[in-house]
């Protein structure tokens, strides 16, 4: 589904990715752990074209999308993105912010899109709150709007930066259970996050991202219980610690 | 002092100078509205050669008297675009839209560049487009952000429009300048004036706090 392949990139003097390499079947989940400032944003941004690599490739569903000729809002509308900061539209209410994309985007009816939006909106527990305005809301709602917005444009792939790293400890476990249950009916997702818990338990593989390269991309069990890689265990034994 | 009698037998006539000031000053604002909004797009542009022009119009309309620009407009450019059977008050109101629009596209531009840049890249990441990025998230909160600056200036070019006087447009000032000078009454008519000014700026600034209040209640 998703295939990188010795991807750089450098902000002016400063090397980010440094020639990173991975596959991810379809319907994976992938989490992307590793230490601050080792570059999963970075690498997470360049798979939806927020950032252009400076060299590599990248390919998603059989596209490659650092052709120079693709468009990148062609590659854009097929992969959703949840930041940590939420941004939803403040100016729009909730159903609004999901059905802008599907009607401006993908050209769909507004009554089509209406239909969309709620559909999705139920999906993440919050029909009652389609009239309301963003800020109405509290943190782990609007988060679940946004993975709403995201889905409502039937992305190939969802992308996730620290979706719960904003939250209030109590509100990150409603929106732990929509990645999961996204993550169990075959979505296929890139996850950045500093939950374990998340990784250990709803992902099938966990890349470890050290000084912008993978430094380890297995299964949960062996990155957990024997990870073959003396860094990953020492990043571990900090994050657990905390 | 004041010669009342005088000012009861001017009401008419300094009524419909007020209205023709509150119509010069609408559609000024409108105008500079949309021309201050093109040159924030302009100025907030990557191509420097969009970039430049518009820094430097901005610059040079806020390094010169608006007098003189009105003069320039009127006896300098209107008979060069051949318009010169055009009415005074079309170069009254293009000289204050122009100038409105300088200060205008300050104020968008700032408005623009404080919307958070992540609501940008939410809107990209869905697969918009920069213009539909623009047009249907950045610049409706810019835009509404900036609806007490605009009011300013709306109250701000009440008063700046009287300067139009000085190319004969049958507005506030000009009228009473010349009631003024046949009668020898300058005191009253100017103080009689500047009271009606007062009133025009006063009220609008307090109609538009009670229009901007219930617009954040409403968007609460
Ligand atoms: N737009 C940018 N311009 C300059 N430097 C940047 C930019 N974006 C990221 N960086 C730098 O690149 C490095 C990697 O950043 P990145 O955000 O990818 O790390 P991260 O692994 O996501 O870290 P964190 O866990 O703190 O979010 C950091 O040193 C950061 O300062
Ligand atoms: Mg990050």
């Amino acid at each position: 589904m998703i295939r990188i392949e010795n991807l750089h990139k450098s902000f002016g003097e400063l090397e980010v990715l440094k020639g990173v390499s991975a596959r991810i079947a379809p319907g994976e989940t992938v989490c992307l752990i590793g230490s601050s400032g080792s570059g999963k944003t970075t690498l997470l941004r360049c798979l939806n074209l927020l950032e252009m690599p400076d060299s590599g490739e990248i390919w998603i569903g059989g596209q490659r999308i650092t052709d120079p000729k693709v468009k990148k809002t062609d590659v854009r509308r097929e992969t959703g993105m949840v930041f940590q900061h939420f941004n939803l539209f403040p100016h729009m209410t909730v159903i609004r912010n999901i059905m802008i994309a599907p009607i401006k985007v993908r050209g769909v009816s507004d009554g089509e899109a209406l239909d969309i939006a709620r559909h999705f909106l139920d999906k993440v527990g919050l029909s009652e709150k389609a009239d309301n305005y963003p800020r109405q809301l509290s943190g782990g709602q609007q988060q679940r709007v946004a993975i709403a917005r995201a889905l409502a444009m039937k992305p190939q792939v969802m992308l996730f930066d620290e979706a719960t790293s904003a939250l209030d400890p109590e509100m990150t476990g409603e929106v732990i259970k929509v990645m999961k249950d996204l993550s169990g009916e075959g979505m296929t997702m890139v996850v950045v996050t500093h939950e374990m818990g998340f990784a250990r338990e709803a992902s099938n593989r966990i890349i470890f991202m050290a000084d912008g390269a993978v430094a380890e991309f297995d299964a949960p069990g062996v990155i957990f219980n024997r990870p073959s890689n003396p860094a990953t265990a020492a990043f571990l034994r900090s994050v657990i610690r905390m | 002092m004041v010669n009342w009698s005088l000012i009861w037998t001017e009401i008419p006539n300094l009524a419909r100078g007020a209205g023709w000031t509150l119509f010069i000053t609408f559609f000024s604002l409108m105008f500079g509205v949309a021309i201050g909004l093109c040159l924030a797009m302009l100025r907030l542009s990557r191509r420097w050669w969009l970039r430049l022009p518009a820094s430097v119009y901005v610059e040079a309309v806020r390094g010169t008297p608006m007098l003189v620009q009105i003069l320039l407009i009127w006896f300098g450019v209107f008979p060069m675009l051949g318009l010169n059977r055009a009415e005074a008050y079309y170069a009254g109101i293009a000289a204050l839209a122009l100038n409105s629009g300088a200060y205008l596209c300050e104020i968008f531009r700032g408005g623009i560049q404080s919307i958070d840049k992540g609501q940008r890249e939410a809107a990209l990441s869905l697969g918009m487009t920069e213009t539909q990025v623009m047009a249907h998230v950045i610049l409706p909160q810019a835009l509404a952000n900036a609806l007490p600056a605009i009011g300013n200036e709306f109250v701000t070019l009440i008063k700046d429009s009287s300067l139009v006087s000085s190319i004969a447009v049958a507005e506030l000032t000009y009228r009473a300048m010349l009631v003024a000078a046949r009668r020898y009454e300058y005191f009253t008519m100017y103080i009689g004036i500047a009271i009606m000014y007062f009133a025009m700026t006063f009220a609008t600034s307090r109609i538009l706090a009670r229009l901007e209040a219930r617009l954040r209640k409403g968007s609460k």
